[in-house]
């Protein structure tokens, strides 16, 4: 048993951390958000040739053949900025679908692409207000042309390709769909997150290619994966929160004195360490169960949800109020969290979504240890 | 990262397993029995660990341990916690405090002398730290220990000593010297508690068990040879056995109550199918796991040589208000009824139970508040609470 992660895999985060701190600094930030700019393609091609685009990507296909774990420490530091980049999405959701449920000929038609950072993937799979059920869609395939609606659809403003959840003879699947294309029209929404562009994308007859692996239980499996990724994408946010709301508790004073050394602020970021140090143990975990394929994969994947929703919401909200009215400007960098947080929080499913799974898993799991 | 067991851990899980089937099946459960059985019980327990190979599976093979890893000891505890085995805080504060100090801090004919008798459960032990006037401010403690010939006398009162009416031997912390700050005035003794001037007087709990104890010590004559560490070191070794108790509390223990065991006892209360009820039991749940993984974490920290610095506190931080928190939700989910059980309800019993205990959880070993000012001082690097005192002599700080 070894419950840390590889000294590899540790210089892979310091390497990533790095750059993007360099590349993609809260000025920096403030800049794409100004422009209304939702990423920043330079900095994708830079992460595309330091390989983090191939990390799960096969070698075969252009990638660099490392596994889920790799992919969950680059989210953690993609989270940390959160840097501008549609990392979960492309590589978390759109590529791991390929590379999961993909022919040959589809893993190699679209994953060197990804890889290399020439194609940018996005998952689309919600259609409006409420829980995502993949076995009530409406979006349909008929004879290879898809058609409906999918929103919002994140990153899909500069993506070439989606994978789209949609129905076709009664049967859920998911689908390859070049979306810059006259049959699919994006509509720009206004995002609570700047820095994550949101779209509605309708598609009247557009090519649709199905992915043979891609059924019900496999759309399940996705968000389930989605959910470990985005976890460490989490965790990665909720550090950066409570490092930044310690470092300006520790100059910023008030009576004399500074404000970190008042138990009314020790006392509140203890609770949010705390809570990532909780989320992170629960994020290994289940990182793990998702590397091995562990039979209770699922249960994990909940736990860890819930566990980084958790804490990235309380250390967002808090490092805003610690910063005081500073807090709320633009200038200061806390809003960028702020926001993340909640995109976060609620993408995939909220914890009353997920807390539902959990216990509905856990008591499938007893009965089916019991039998 | 890799969860499951490497082929030697197998082995010794194997191994854990094979011979806890074969000699704690069929033990009885803890509350069936009375305190002094028990403690017999318990004893008896401990020495056919002992026999086997399966206690102080840390300890170095010098003092008759296995010489075995954290994660083995963790893989033992993992097994043996299938079975209702009889153990308690009077083999836990010796096995887990007292004699990890002593080898630390004392010499090796006293490492001997104590550490044998522990192992085999011929020794229980108790703590005697706290005061009425020194809890979370330990080191304010006034109990006094002055030179008397070769020896040592002890004067003062020790308060919530946890089962210190059943202990042979007992760590004592105690001022040797209040013209020092109150940090350095400290030293560390063993004593025997049959020894003359201890009157032992059990505190009444809320829950209507007595496990803690005021302990009174008038005049009581201790060797020399029982001072653990040089005279003033009293501090350094009371903090040694603070962290490894810290480290194993929170979790595991009889009164605990899981969201796994809620959800089995309480299928059909009507609470169970309300969403508010699911999100609550699923965050808790989220907790009581996160707090197991984290405790691996530990593990792999403690199994590569290091040592926990002051986020092992995290632990019992997160375990005492769960615990409170999930106790309270299985009190009122079942509305008023959930507070008067029927005889034979036992559930309901252990929930009781659970609840009283989390109020413990949150204040012994370290409040709430103390441990989140470590975690802030300690891991965040915030400054220290202000501290008039710590730089004066004791005796002029009016204390």
């Amino acid at each position: 048993m070894n419950f840390d992660l590889s000294d590899e895999q540790k210089m892979l985060a310091a390497e990533t951390r790095k750059l993007l701190a360099e590349r993609a600094s809260a000025n920096h930030l403030r800049k794409l958000a100004d422009k209304g700019l939702g990423w920043d393609p330079d900095l994708w091609r830079s992460v595309a040739e330091m390989g983090l685009l191939g990390a799960a990507i096969p070698e075969e296909f252009g990638g660099v053949g490392l596994g889920e774990i790799d992919v969950c420490v680059i989210c953690e530091e993609m989270g940390r900025g959160p840097a501008p980049l549609p990392y979960v999405n492309t590589i978390g959701l759109a590529a791991e679908a390929i590379r999961l449920a993909g022919s040959p000929a589809q893993k190699a038609a679209w994953l060197p692409g990804i890889a290399s950072g020439e194609v940018v993937a996005v998952y689309a799979w919600n259609e409006g207000p409420g829980a995502f059920d993949p076995e009530a869609l409406s979006a349909q395939v008929q004879a290879g042309q898809l058609s409906g609606g999918k929103l919002p659809v994140a990153d899909a403003r500069f993506a070439q390709l989606a994978v789209v959840a949609a129905v076709e003879a009664a049967q859920p699947g998911l689908y390859l769909v070049p979306i810059q294309t006259p049959q699919v029209h994006g509509q720009a929404l206004a995002g609570f997150d700047q820095l994550r562009l949101l779209s509605t994308l309708t598609f009247a007859d557009a090519k649709a290619d199905r992915l043979p692996g891609g059924s019900a239980d496999f759309i399940r499996h996705l968000e389930i994966r989605g959910a470990v990724f985005t976890a460490f994408e989490q965790i990665g946010g909720a550090e950066a929160c409570l490092n930044m709301a310690r470092d300006y508790a520790m100059q910023r004073k008030t009576f004399g004195r500074v404000v970190a050394s008042y138990q009314a602020i020790k006392h509140k970021l203890a609770d949010i360490l705390v809570e990532i140090e909780l989320a992170r143990s629960n994020a290994y975990y289940a990182a793990w169960a998702l590397a091995t394929n562990a039979p209770d994969l699922a249960i994990a994947a909940a736990i860890a949800r819930l566990s980084a929703t958790a804490a990235y919401d309380v250390a967002s909200r808090e490092n805003l109020h610690v910063h005081g009215g500073f807090g709320y400007t633009w200038e200061a960098d806390c809003h960028f969290h702020y926001r993340r947080a909640r995109l976060l929080a609620s993408y995939l499913g909220g914890p009353d979504i997920w807390g539902a799974r959990l216990i509905a898993w856990m008591q499938a799991r007893r009965s089916a240890l019991a039998a | 990262m890799d969860f499951d067991d490497t082929p030697e851990e197998a082995a010794f899980r194997g191994a854990a397993r094979a011979w806890l089937r074969a000699h704690a099946a069929g033990l009885p459960a803890h509350h069936a029995m009375d305190e002094t059985t028990l403690v017999a019980a318990a004893r008896a327990w401990q020495r056919r660990k002992a026999e086997a190979g399966f206690a102080g599976i840390l300890w170095p093979e010098a003092i008759g341990g296995r010489g075995g890893t954290p994660i083995q000891a963790a893989i033992f505890a993992q097994e043996e916690a299938a079975y209702h085995v009889p153990t308690g805080v009077f083999l836990q504060i010796g096995m887990n405090m007292a004699v990890p100090v002593i080898v630390a801090h004392g010499t090796a004919e006293q490492s001997t002398r104590f550490a044998r008798p522990t192992l085999l459960g011929e020794i229980t032990w108790c703590q005697l730290f706290s005061e009425p006037s020194a809890g979370s401010d330990l080191a304010a403690l006034r109990t006094k220990a002055t030179r008397d010939g070769d020896g040592w006398r002890i004067n003062g009162q020790k308060l919530w000593s946890s089962w210190a009416h059943h202990a042979d031997f007992a760590i004592l912390l105690a001022r040797t010297d209040p013209a020092l700050p109150k940090h350095k005035g400290l030293t560390f003794f063993v004593l025997d508690m049959r020894s003359p001037g201890i009157t032992i007087r059990p505190i009444r709990q809320i829950s209507g068990k007595s496990e803690f104890n005021e302990v009174f010590l008038d005049d009581v004559p201790v060797a020399d040879t029982n001072r653990i560490g040089r005279v003033g070191e009293g501090w350094a070794c009371a903090m040694t056995t603070l962290m490894s108790e810290r480290a194993v509390s929170g979790g595991g223990d009889e009164n605990d109550l899981d969201v796994p065991t809620v959800l089995m006892e309480m299928q059909n209360a009507p609470a169970l199918l309300d969403g508010s009820a699911i999100t609550r039991l699923a965050r808790w749940h989220a907790i009581e796991r996160g707090i197991e993984n984290f405790r691996y974490r530990l593990l792999t920290r403690l199994s590569r040589g290091e040592s926990l610095g002051a986020e092992a506190a995290i632990v019992k931080l997160a375990y005492g208000r769960k615990l409170q928190d999930l106790a309270a939700f299985a009190m009122d989910a079942q509305g008023y009824a959930g507070l008067a059980s029927d005889p034979g309800e036992t559930f309901k019993l252990h929930v009781f139970e659970a609840y009283q205990w989390g109020a413990v959880m949150r204040i012994a070993g370290g409040t709430d508040e103390i441990l989140r000012n470590q975690l802030a001082e300690r891991v965040l690097g915030m400054p220290g609470e202000i501290r008039t005192d710590r730089e004066i002599p004791f005796d002029q700080s009016g204390a």
